[in-house]
């Protein structure tokens, strides 16, 4: 065991793939040389040679296409796109060709590359650097979704990822890469240093895609939430004192559907998140699913805490992030109801 | 109602419905003029290349020049028998299709040349990645008729399972890559694999294939980026039939000097040849072939040619073109051609071209009967139903086992 913050945890994910598979390699924009502008390939290209982690022109259809072609010939690539607000140029790519290659050639080419991503807000990043775009992957049958919420999680999810016969998008909450966050903007950082899940085994180990985890037991509610807002909405259950029962989703397509129901069924109330405009997003999906599965369980009329529906912006950052305040009023609204 | 002068530059063609057919302006540099340089030579270097026509068959049908790739007879009747194949094919897959036998159909009428020496030129293992009008390729590479005709009616032996539609064939066996509905995106993938090849340390190349219309799309500069900077061995065609669809050639910047000399750009060896002529697309191919297989890197090879017949089944050119265009085009049929040529040779004769003809065409026809034992679109049987719920990940999740009971299947 050794103690990683995320950055450091899906560092270790690529150099104990790399090192026990020579097909695995990783490549993207500023990612090769300097290791990337988060740091997450970071020695990579000391340590495996120009050709396993190398920099990719200003591209994103192009990156993806080259992972395209070069899992087909058998290889593993993982790229990175810089951030998740720039992998729309590549959504075609995604769209139309990695998604499908193996329904439309009924299994005759497979191509499982990993898009890594960083996501997410909460770092004065403005339009284009806080975007949370999983609803339109998860949109998109024959990927799966994955984002992790912390780095024990990010080490082994994105090991599942590498090793998963299916394309993987995987998406990395970059406010977490440093530190855990609660959604106070005024409060100091925090280190991944003194929290459990900032415990990391330094060797291989892998979670298994599709699976929730409950991190936070209660009886009152259950709240869903990925990524960052598993954070946030355990320290505002803890803040409010509500027994509240949080899911950790990780994996949003194939999602699981019966850790949630379970929850569900045993609290009757349900709250639902992500940080994306509401319309449409993947907190949607979670409240249409949920409703049909626990309908005769459910008491109370399900919530969503979201970002709001207009693009991401700069100075009023923290009226649109979905912080502590917003996730109790909305436990408390089901509460009541 | 009178029209103002156009605002901005709106290129149109030299002919439209009614005029006489034009192709006054296009220059045909004369066969054997081209020089043919070590394949080691320098991207820039090709720049006369790029910007010319690379020709083998003069006008007496001799194979003339440096590019002449000696071809044995063997080989020359060989292509001759796969491009009238494949014209025999797309004729009765036409009718076909008219006959409501199945949903949709795209000729080669042609650009046979393009697809068979192209083909042929490579090495069988090299992995192509086409556009939706290289059928050639499968019968130079010995695809099996009956299976490919399956694929296009959707039946029970379709190899796709009737998920897309005809034409878009996936061959892993034969090393012919997964046609897409999204024009260019195989371009880049193409160059991604052939980085895997050479990752690998093997002698594999990739080539890739599309239309003039297509290299407006971003993916066409993704590819030659991705080409030029890891110096990738592979060979990127562009098929220049003049057309896509409705929209001439100008419409793809295609008025700026030529399609080929876009390579030159990107540092890239860029070659244009006489689309027509099967000895000069086999000698580019192959020297393009030789070029990344030696480590040289990546080849930009412009086929000059004419689509001589609808753009699909779905599309009418007397509504943007004049009539009679394909029969003015000034570099002729590469059937044609390559026939003459070897009658030329004493190598060939019209008995012999129309006993093949009949047996090709009746080679189809009994194809046809067969593919049809195996069922049709319209009557079935099909790929089972619950099948549309396979493949589209590794194993079945619970979204899609739900949905697939939901269905009842
Ligand atoms: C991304 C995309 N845009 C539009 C189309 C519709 N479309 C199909 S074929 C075609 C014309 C392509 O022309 P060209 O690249 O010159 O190839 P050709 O058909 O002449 O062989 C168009 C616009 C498509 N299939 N994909």
């Amino acid at each position: 065991m050794a103690k990683m913050n995320m950055i450091q945890a899906l560092n270790s994910a690529l150099d104990v793939m790399m090192e026990r598979d020579p097909d695995v390699i990783s490549f993207g924009e500023d990612a090769g040389y300097f290791g990337g502008v988060f740091r997450v390939t970071a020695n990579l290209q000391k340590k495996y040679g120009l050709d396993r982690s190398f920099d990719a022109p200003i591209n994103e259809a192009a990156i993806v296409a080259m992972a395209i072609g070069m899992a087909a010939k058998g290889l593993k690539p993982v790229a990175e796109i810089q951030f998740a607000d720039y992998i729309f140029p590549g959504l075609d790519q995604i769209v139309s060709e990695l998604s499908r290659i193996r329904y439309r050639t009924a299994g005759q080419f497979t191509v499982p590359a990993v898009i890594r991503t960083p996501c997410g807000g909460g770092i004065r990043g403005g339009q284009t650097h806080s975007m949370s775009p999983e609803a339109f992957f998860t949109h998109i049958p024959g990927v799966q979704v994955v984002m992790p919420s912390n780095p024990y999680d990010a080490k082994g999810l994105l090991i599942a990822a590498i090793e998963s016969p299916d394309p993987v998008i995987f998406f990395e909450p970059k406010r977490l890469y440093n530190g855990p966050f609660e959604g106070h903007s005024g409060g100091a950082l925090a280190s991944w240093g003194n929290h459990p899940k900032g415990e990391v085994p330094e060797g291989h180990y892998s979670l298994p895609i599709g699976k929730a985890e409950v991190v936070r037991e209660g009886k009152d509610v259950t709240v869903v939430a990925y990524g960052t807002l598993v954070l946030v909405a355990q320290a505002a259950a803890e803040r409010a004192g509500i027994d509240a029962e949080v899911i950790d989703l990780k994996t949003l397509a194939p999602y699981d559907i019966e850790t949630i129901a379970r929850s569900v069924k045993k609290t009757g109330r349900c709250v639902v998140s992500q940080e994306a405009p509401r319309t449409s997003g993947f907190a949607a999906e979670l409240a249409a699913q949920i409703q049909e599965e626990c309908f005769y369980a459910l008491e109370a009329p399900i919530q969503r805490v979201t970002g709001w529906d207009t693009p991401y912006p700069h100075a009023h950052e923290w009226s649109y992030f979905p912080g502590p305040d917003r996730f109790i009023n909305a436990m408390n609204a089901v509460l009541e109801a | 109602m009178a029209q103002d002068a156009p605002r901005f530059h709106v290129p149109a063609p030299h002919a439209r419905p009614g005029d006489t057919p034009d192709f006054s302006h296009i220059e045909v540099q004369p066969a054997g003029e081209a020089k043919r340089p070590d394949v080691a030579v320098p991207g820039m270097e090709t720049r006369d290349l790029a910007l010319g026509l690379i020709g083998v068959l003069d006008h007496n049908h001799q194979a003339v020049g440096e590019w002449d790739p000696k071809l044995d007879a063997d080989v020359l009747r060989e292509g001759l028998k796969h491009m009238m194949l494949t014209r025999a094919y797309d004729d009765r897959m036409l009718k076909l299709q008219r006959q409501g036998k199945m949903s949709f159909y795209m000729k080669s009428t042609g650009e046979e040349a393009i697809a068979v020496a192209g083909a042929m030129a490579l090495d069988k293992g090299d992995m192509v990645f086409p556009s939706y009008r290289q059928q050639g390729m499968l019968f130079a590479r010995g695809r099996d008729i009956v299976e490919m005709m399956c694929h296009c009616i959707s039946n029970s032996r379709d190899n796709l399972k009737g998920r897309q539609l005809p034409v878009h064939y996936t061959w892993a066996e034969g090393n012919f890559f997964s046609i897409s509905g999204n024009l260019a995106t195989q371009f880049p993938q193409a160059v991604g694999y052939a980085m895997a090849c050479r990752y690998k340390g093997e002698s594999q190349i990739a080539a890739s294939w599309i239309g003039e219309g297509s290299t407006a799309e971003g993916d066409f500069h993704g590819a030659l980026v991705l080409a030029s900077t890891y110096k990738a061995p592979v060979v990127l065609n562009v098929v220049n039939n003049q057309w896509a669809i409705s929209t001439f050639q100008g419409i793809a910047a295609g008025d700026a000097p030529t399609f080929a000399a876009k390579g030159l750009g990107y540092g890239l060896a860029s070659l244009r040849v006489d689309g027509n002529d099967f000895l000069a697309v086999y000698a580019a191919t192959q020297w393009a072939a030789e070029r990344a297989r030696k480590g040289h890197g990546a080849t930009v090879i412009e086929s000059f040619t004419y689509r001589a017949d609808a753009h699909s089944t779905s599309d009418d050119p007397s509504g943007y073109r004049p009539k009679g265009e394909g029969e003015a085009w000034p570099l002729g049929d590469p059937i044609a051609r390559l026939k003459n040529h070897l009658i030329g040779l004493g190598e060939w004769d019209e008995e012999r071209h129309v006993a093949l003809e009949k047996e090709l065409n009746e080679l189809v026809i009994a194809s046809y009967k067969e593919a049809e034992s195996y069922g049709t679109l319209h009557d079935g049987p099909l790929s089972p139903v619950e099948s549309i719920f396979e493949d589209v990940y590794a194993e079945q999740d619970w979204r899609l086992r739900r949905q697939r009971q939901d269905l009842g299947v």
